[in-house]
């Protein structure tokens, strides 16, 4: 990554508000409309090459192709499980996407209701048709651990700036954390290291308003992990 | 009602969790959430009380009208509690008719206000027979995180505490404060395979198996009960729950007491 | 509309019953985001008038064949709280809410970007907890805001008011007694960029320039409201403005790889 910086204003955007009159390019999160581009939703305007973009700070996740998501498995067909990937879709994952040779019916025996798994998006068609697959090195049934949910749009502030945040998570932790584009968290390790490490992200998530969140993460994590140290 | 599927490590961990008696978020077994009781927050209501127990939402409201008593119990006010677990509260919650988690809900807050003896009904008699006092008690939940049961019956109290009887509009005198006679609150707990935790959050009850709500008064007193879910408790853990209810109820009745500022 | 009564409800300075002039609005508050679990949530005060809107979805539209392969739908339910007005409402949906709801809907699925979510359902909720004259103006206003704090892409806000007649007199915003006992109520709501007109209603007596003086007044007193709504977003997302860029810039580097 280059470190030639654009110069962005961290603007705050409401929908409707006028975000470009100068000729850029309607980016994501954005519409134009007689030569005037407008923000379509609530979010932080980005300008970027010749694009002008608002990323949104709230919201369902919607899937996009080749992301890597928390899925709950809600029904197993015959050939077919449907997967709850936390969007407005349920996402079927087929028999042939998975890397066992599952015969007709029998489902179960490989992934029950109830089931989470680690899965990518195979495929997001007009209609938002979703198609996900397990076949890919580290796609997995997930045993063990807990997962939590935050909303998609806060995924960014858990990784932190260059994973800066989710890098201090494992390391007070003890844990294995997952991030979810979707917005579910896995996190596994022992039963202190993980109770940690959702209080960690639930206070992310609750106070992702503050300034200088990342410190005051290391210093809850420094202050609980010496806790239970002691005890 | 829709169904959410759910997650099976969701259940293990927070087993595994109270096996080393701790909580996801923190607590103690048998400690509750953050409570905060405003009586009082709708102008247009004879009473009312918004309670906060942790992120659950709880809106009573009370409004009276003057009606004919029940011909079996003349001479005493009437008390109809109702609730509503409207959509806003819930992604899993649905409009339309009352449905059975609604009417259980409504129908064990009233149970221990009745039981209870909350309010001195005979005081609210107009004519024996031919005119009493009916109150209607409306619960609205408005965002739900767990335990509606305590949440509900704090509001309930807190919402009846806070009512004036509005006798000048029906030309019967003066507005007067609704008669409080007891102080009933509710204590509920969420067995999760053989673990028991008061005030379960929404992700314990979830899991849980089996739940158990407790009405005690201020003597102590068992007023009311309700067993739920389909799993079950001992004798020896029922007898447990009950006399931690009579304490922990205490310190509800003491937050209760002091935010309506009753005797 | 109203009865004939005795109240006076303009005085001989011209003011009305609550000292207000007769292009003056009662006092609005907003506040954004004020429930956990719902996407998005606003309370908002309007006089007495109390009202909580929350927003769920996009997400699967249930019962399945309401589902639109081209669009999301908006499905509004506007509802009383039985304790919010002086004699008791009985629980559930009326005629009245049935209808508010709907037009609630529609004025709601004009700005909002509903091709980008086929088949899915975008539900507003909206809880009139305590009420005197003017909750669907104010569920609406309110709504807007919990879709925008919803995070739901959408090409402008909603910002609804209403203007009437009482005494002869074109008036703001009619307070309770003015609405029941006027000449007219008109409430209506813009789309604050393009000034359009996404919901209009009328009952009572005008005469045609009445009738527009009074959209006038309210398409009016609508852009001061909407600077409320804004404010409280504002509000509600100002500091996460400050720091969130960064952040968001790394974590679309780290999903790539």
């Amino acid at each position: 990554m280059n470190e030639e910086k654009p110069s962005v204003k961290r603007e705050l955007v409401l929908p409707g508000e006028v975000v470009d009159t100068t000729g850029l390019r309607p980016g994501v999160g954005t519409y134009a409309e007689n030569g005037t581009i407008y923000a379509a939703q609530l979010g932080i305007k980005n300008i970027s090459k010749n694009y002008v973009n608002v990323f949104p700070l709230n919201g369902r996740y919607i899937p996009r192709y080749g992301d890597k998501v928390i899925g709950i498995i809600t029904e197993a067909g015959a050939s077919s499980w449907l997967v709850d990937i936390n969007s407005p879709y349920p996402a079927p994952l087929h028999v042939n996407d998975v890397p066992w040779k599952v015969e007709f019916g029998n489902t179960p025996a490989y992934l029950k209701v109830g089931d989470t798994v680690l899965v990518k998006i195979d495929g997001v068609d007009e209609a938002k048709h979703v198609r996900v697959s397990m076949k890919e090195q580290g796609l997995r049934k997930l045993s063990g651990g807990n997962i939590i949910e935050i909303p998609a749009s806060k995924v960014p502030r858990v990784i932190g700036k260059g994973g800066s945040m989710i890098n201090l998570l494992k390391e007070h932790t003890g844990c294995r954390v997952f991030v979810g584009q979707n917005g579910r968290i896995w996190i596994d390790g022992d039963v202190d290291g993980i109770a940690l490490a959702i209080r960690a992200i639930k206070k992310i998530d609750e106070e992702a308003q503050t300034i200088g969140l990342t410190d005051k993460i290391r210093e809850f994590l420094e202050k609980e992990s010496e806790n239970i140290r002691r005890n | 009602m829709s169904q959410e599927t759910i997650a099976q490590i969701l259940k293990e961990y927070i087993y595994q969790s109270l096996t080393e008696k701790k909580r996801t978020d923190g607590r103690e077994l048998y400690e509750y959430r953050q409570i905060q009781i405003e009586p009082g927050v709708i102008e247009v209501a004879e009473g009312s009380a918004r309670v906060h127990l942790g992120n659950t939402d709880v809106l009573a409201g009370i409004k009276i009208a003057t009606g004919e008593p029940f011909s079996d119990t003349p001479d005493v006010g009437v008390l109809t509690t109702n609730a509503e677990l409207i959509p806003m509260a819930s992604p899993y919650f649905e409009s339309g008719p009352p449905n059975p988690k609604s009417i259980e809900l409504s129908r064990v807050v009233d149970r221990g206000l009745r039981e209870g003896e909350v309010i001195d009904l005979k005081k609210l008699c107009i004519e024996p027979g031919e005119k009493v006092w009916i109150m209607f008690l409306d619960l609205h939940i408005l965002d739900y995180d767990g335990n509606l049961f305590d949440a509900g019956a704090l509001a309930s109290v807190a919402a009846l505490a806070s009512t004036k009887v509005p006798a000048s509009q029906y030309e019967l005198g003066d507005d007067f404060q609704l008669p409080i006679k007891n102080w009933p609150v509710m204590t509920t707990f969420a067995k999760i395979k053989d673990v028991t935790v008061l005030d379960p959050s929404l992700e314990e009850e979830k899991v849980a198996d089996a739940r158990l709500s407790i009405y005690t008064d201020q003597d102590g007193h068992v007023r009311a009960m309700q067993k739920g879910l389909n799993g079950g408790f001992t004798l020896d853990e029922v007898k447990d729950m009950v006399k931690k209810s009579e304490e922990k109820g205490k310190e509800l009745r003491k937050i209760l007491m002091d935010a309506v500022g009753g005797a | 509309m109203g009865m004939k009564s005795d109240i006076k409800l303009i005085d001989k300075k011209g003011l009305r019953l609550d000292g207000r002039k007769p292009d003056e609005l009662r006092p609005i508050k907003i506040e954004a985001g004020v429930l956990k679990r719902a996407d998005g949530s606003a309370y908002l005060e309007w006089g007495k008038n109390k009202v909580l809107a929350a927003v769920y979805g996009p997400r699967e539209a249930h019962p399945r064949h309401l589902q639109d392969s081209s669009k999301a739908i908006v499905q509004c339910r506007y509802n009383m709280a039985p304790f919010s007005v002086s004699d008791r409402k009985r629980p559930g949906p009326d005629r009245r809410s049935v209808e508010i709801s709907k037009i609630i809907s529609e004025a709601l699925e004009n700005v909002v970007m509903t091709e980008l979510f086929p088949r899915s359902s975008i539900d507003v909720f909206i809880e009139v907890l305590e009420a005197n004259a003017g909750t669907r103006c104010a569920g609406l206003t309110a709504a807007s805001v919990a879709l925008a704090d919803a995070g739901v892409p959408m090409r402008d806000l909603v910002v609804a008011c209403a203007a009437g007649k009482i005494e002869d007199t074109v008036v703001l915003d009619l307070g309770k007694e003015e609405d029941n006992f006027g000449q007219a109520d008109v409430p209506l709501a813009i789309v604050p960029r393009t000034g359009e007109l996404v919901l209009l209603q009328m009952d009572g007596d005008l005469k045609q320039e009445e009738l527009f003086k009074a959209m006038e007044m309210a398409m009016n007193a609508s852009m001061q409201i909407y600077e409320i709504q804004k404010d409280a977003l504002r509000r509600r997302y100002a500091v996460v403005a400050e720091e969130e860029k960064d952040e968001i810039d790394s974590a679309q580097e780290e999903a790539k790889t």
